[in-house]
């Protein structure tokens, strides 16, 4: 009983020592909210919500032009992430403002800026988007004529594979992007089969290994894209491109347009005509910018504010020509 | 076979000849089947390229096109829908605002790291033991370690949140599901539902009825981490010994004594394993909920992959892994106090409650007052080693390894899969449905025949027939591979108490690292493929099949092992005569789990090309014009979850051993 007692009270003498001490020990050192002096410059530029597409051209537009709202104009940029559908529906809940880079997508125009009315075009980035059939540069050097889609049928042996039930594989990949690659290859009379790798990361996978093991490859690819600085894939001529040879999907035979990837707001965001509008309306650069900042974020690991930073230094004069005149 | 024809005594004559007979006429008709693809094979096989549409899925974009116009004007939106997401919000935002963001007008959150750890420390502590106490402090410590301090308190509050509703709303449909057997056939399809429908299908109609934001993300987790809840629970109480019931229910207690006294009890151990189980589906979310802006690890996650960085993507898939244990080993040890508390003098622990609980509000204090305490200190820095460790393996795998895994592949693909694919989509689809509908019915009897031929019709009316089949097949070889390491690895834990400790925390990992980064280097290793695609769903659904058999092992009564070791049975005949047909009820739920949980990675195969339902699915989410028949794609993975459930549970119960969900 005595003992029980005293390892009592010790117990309870160890917690409270324990309590005390931590609080003497810990009231030391600054406190919160001291140096807490950023409250927000400039009062009329307000919240931007920018959506933010999963792929690092996108993030490179985004990060630039939310670095340059922040800083010049002292507008409180809110990144979403969001895929590309779910942004345009923010348009119309008013929980985004503004996608920076749309790759066609003339469906979603259609329905969000045509019928719901809800957002509305904002001009080109000023990037072009190049849609593709490429192959690894081991293969277009080794095989030099394989660039031509005449000579695919020759070379289909090389690209089977486990998946593509005899046929050379055609590898398409992310789902986001549109493609005519089944119709293509009944129209080409291609003997190849293609097979889903559903998306960019598997794309860029097989390219590398392609590429690291000299094995066979050809797949649906596009330019910008951060892997190309890595690798210089090598681009399929197919048919070309000629006004309105698509305009029957079942009947494709010619290769992808050129995409003009250009900016949507929403409308009310539109209307308003603040500052930070003004801005994404200004905007644009070209794939080599783009290509850069991407660079920075996915190869040198940088973050995107850091990369936004050290490109809009590198670079006053373009962003100049974005700000509102007033 | 043999142990259940002895337990019975004197089967009559017919019966036994039926029971003889069937694996006879099942071969019949897959003997018929191999005929009719000879003769027929590229006929009626309702083909459909992926750019192409049905009008059933042209129907359901405008559908869904209509729901999103009604969203202001309807009053289900602005009275139900909205109301609901508005207190969804509002808890997500209170516990936001408390551990992971700057709130109330303050730079950092309400608790800083300190507050934190204190606070994880003495619930460890108070609701289980110094072990789990241990394991939880280390485990948060490292959170921020990793440079992920606060990623992982937002992965926390949206975990709590989803896993608290769940376990609001689960337990008590989970026990009403046990008591009556009508809420059980009910809810059972329903909850098939709510874990077969690839999270992709819902999440754009989610963030077009609840928006972008927290609450749109914490009901996409629920609604798959809510079932394991309800299924265990009602499982729990439904496995209570007859006997322990009746002996209540002799000495005159009610129904709701017999459920306080006996059930819940004696449910207690698998209704925390339905919890544990509910945790794990919650983080398992974290990564697709991402993609709707949740913020958290998952996020980083999903950016890392953008650029194939495996290790930042499995430094943050190692977070997420780290929280699952610590929140599984502290709800366990919580399930083991309730149920067994120790023997202490009830003072003194009072006394360190207190002692212990005043140290924790001085944490707290301090991390609401003071910079030290609540940022948390950036001098030691585990990240970039981690990640950078977590590359160079996966190089040196992707490098070294893919030259003996890809062959490998091919095998397995060529010999195995490939035949079974093109026997499925090749026939008629009309024959493939009769061999479906009559193998139903010889395995489980005229009722999962019919079930069978409601799911078939469906399937063909999803206008999605070939890509069904096509995923069928990839199904069935990844549900056959988790019951075989199931059985293997199951037995072994559930025998041995110290493999169990090695193994579980493999498990656990398996099954809460974020697929998307063990992806990429599977990609390397096997290349974008079907298999690639089977390899994920093994991984992600083994465990679960793992520890049902396990836990069923464990609960065989150890009399009754005994007395099976005193009439001198080998290991192998212990486990083969005694302890597997015991824990049958185990292997069909396992069976049942693991077949769900493949199925519930369909979709991701979609991303490492498996092409079929899984790719629809994924192109749905992406392309507006594909929406509905992305829909049809998650309902066709849905029908194909519970056609072959049915018959595997009917073949199961036919058999004999306790039939699953019969009326007591």
């Amino acid at each position: 009983m005595r003992r029980t007692i005293t390892r009592t009270v010790r117990l309870t003498g160890v917690s409270i020592t324990t309590a005390a001490a931590l609080a003497l020990a810990g009231c030391g050192g600054a406190k919160v909210g001291a140096d807490d002096d950023a409250a927000a410059r400039s009062v009329d530029c307000g919240t931007v919500n920018l959506a933010v597409n999963p792929w690092v051209g996108y993030e490179a537009n985004a990060a630039v032009i939310a670095y340059v709202a922040e800083t010049e104009l002292g507008c409180k940029v809110t990144k979403k992430d969001l895929k590309e559908e779910i942004s345009w529906q923010g348009f119309g809940t008013g929980e985004v403002d503004a996608i920076v880079e749309n790759w066609g997508h003339e469906d979603l125009k259609k329905k969000y800026i045509d019928e719901q009315k809800t957002a509305v075009a904002a001009g080109s980035t000023g990037v072009q988007g190049v849609i593709g059939w490429y192959v690894p540069p081991w293969m277009a050097q080794k095989y030099p004529d394989i660039t031509d889609w005449k000579n695919l049928n020759k070379y289909a042996s090389l690209f089977k594979t486990s998946e593509s039930g005899g046929k050379g594989q055609l590898l398409d990949g992310d789902p986001s992007f549109v493609t005519n690659d089944e119709a293509l290859v009944k129209n080409l009379k291609l003997n190849y089969k293609v097979v889903y790798a559903g998306s960019e990361p598997a794309l860029i996978q097989a390219f590398r290994q392609a590429e690291a093991k000299k094995t066979p490859l050809m797949g649906y690819f596009y330019d910008p894209q951060w892997f190309l600085s890595e690798l210089q894939l090598v681009k399929v001529n197919l048919p070309p491109y000629t006004q309105g040879c698509d305009a029957d999907a079942e009947k494709v035979a010619c290769d992808y347009p050129k995409y003009d990837l250009d900016k949507v707001v929403s409308k009310k965001f539109a209307d308003a005509n603040g500052p930070a509008y003004q801005l994404i309306k200004n905007f644009t650069w070209t794939n080599a910018d783009q290509n850069v900042v991407a660079k920075y974020i996915a190869e040198d690991k940088m973050s995107p504010q850091d990369a936004a930073k050290k490109w809009v230094e590198a670079n006053r004069d373009k962003v100049k020509a974005w700000l509102p005149k007033s | 076979m043999s142990a259940t024809t002895t337990a019975v005594a004197g089967p009559p004559p017919v019966a036994l000849r039926r029971r003889l007979n069937r694996p006879f006429a099942v071969g019949v008709v897959l003997a018929v089947w191999l005929v009719g693809w000879a003769l027929l094979r590229g006929r009626d096989t309702l083909d459909l390229s992926p750019a192409s549409l049905t009008p059933l899925h042209r129907w359901l974009n405008d559908v869904n096109d209509a729901v999103g116009a009604s969203r202001t004007s309807s009053p289900v939106f602005r009275y139900v829908v909205n109301e609901l997401r508005a207190a969804i919000d509002t808890l997500v935002v209170f516990l936001q605002g408390l551990i992971a963001e700057p709130s109330y007008g303050r730079p950092v959150p309400v608790l800083g790291w300190l507050g934190v750890i204190a606070v994880v420390a003495y619930a460890a502590w108070a609701l289980g033991n110094w072990r789990v106490t241990v394991l939880a402090v280390g485990g948060f410590t490292l959170f921020g370690l990793q440079g992920l301090w606060q990623e992982s308190m937002h992965t926390l509050a949206l975990t709590l949140s989803a896993v608290g509703v769940s376990l609001l709303v689960g337990i008590p449909l989970g026990i009403w599901a046990g008591l009556s057997d009508r809420f059980h056939r009910l809810i059972t399809p329903v909850l098939d539902f709510m874990q077969t429908m690839p999270t992709f299908v819902y999440l754009a109609p989610l963030t077009l009825l609840f928006m972008i934001g927290p609450a749109s993300a914490t009901i996409a987790t629920l609604v798959y981490a809510m079932p394991p809840a309800i299924r265990l629970t009602a499982h729990g109480i439904r496995t209570v010994p007859p006997a322990a019931l009746e002996a209540t229910e002799s000495l005159g207690a009610t129904r709701r004594q017999a459920l306080t006294t006996v059930l819940l009890p004696l449910a207690k151990r698998t209704i925390v394993l339905g919890v544990n189980q509910t945790i794990m589906a919650a983080l398992s979310m974290a990564t697709i909920a991402a993609l709707i802006d949740a913020p958290g690890l998952g996020k980083t996650v999903i950016k890392a992959l953008q650029t194939l960085d495996v290790g930042t993507a499995f430094n943050a898939g190692l977070a997420i892994v780290v929280m699952a244990v610590v929140l599984d080993r502290v709800t366990t040890a919580a399930g083991v106090r309730v149920q067994h508390p120790p023997r202490r003098r009830p003072g003194v622990r009072r006394l360190l409650l207190g002692g212990f609980g005043v140290a924790t509000l001085v944490c707290c204090y301090l991390s609401y007052t003071y910079v030290w305490a609540a940022e948390f200190p950036t001098g030691v820095a585990l990240g970039p080693e981690l990640s950078r460790a977590a590359a160079s393996v996966t190089t040196w795998a992707q490098d070294d390894l893919s030259g003996v895994t890809r062959p490998f592949k091919d095998v397995i693909t060529v010999a195995l899969l490939n035949p079974f694919q093109t026997l499925l989509t090749g026939s008629p689809w009309w024959l493939v449905a009769a061999v479906v509908v009559g193998i139903a019915a010889l395995l489980g009897g005229v009722r999962v025949a019919l079930v069978a031929t409601v799911c078939v019709a469906a399937l063909v009316g999803t206008g999605l027939w070939r890509d069904s089949m096509t995923t069928l097949a990839m199904t069935i070889v990844a549900t056959v591979l988790v019951m075989a390491l199931g059985l293997v690895v199951g037995v072994w834990m559930g025998r041995s108490p110290r493999a169990d400790r090695v193994i579980r925390p493999v498990l656990d990992a398996a099954q809460t690292m974020p697929a998307f980064v063990y992806l990429i280097p599977f990609l390397a290793l096997f290349a974008a493929s079907r298999f690639t695609a089977i390899a994920a769903g093994v991984v992600f659904a083994a465990p679960v099949a793992i520890k049902i058999i396990a836990d069923g092992i464990r609960a065989v009564p150890a009399a009754t092992v005994e007395a099976a070791t005193a009439a001198g049975s080998s290991s192998w005949q212990m486990i083969t005569k005694v302890q597997l047909p015991m824990a049958r009820q185990s292997l069909t739920l396992a069976a049942n789990q693991g077949l769900i949980y493949v199925l519930s990675m369909v979709v991701v195969g979609g991303l490492v090309g498996a092409g079929a339902l899984g790719y629809d699915v994924v192109a749905g989410f992406s392309q507006g014009e594909l929406y509905g028949k992305g829909l049809a794609a998650g309902v066709a993975i849905v029908l194909l979850g519970i056609m072959l459930d049915r018959i595997a549970r009917g073949a199961a119960q036919r058999s004999g051993g306790v039939p699953v969900g019969t009326p007591r």
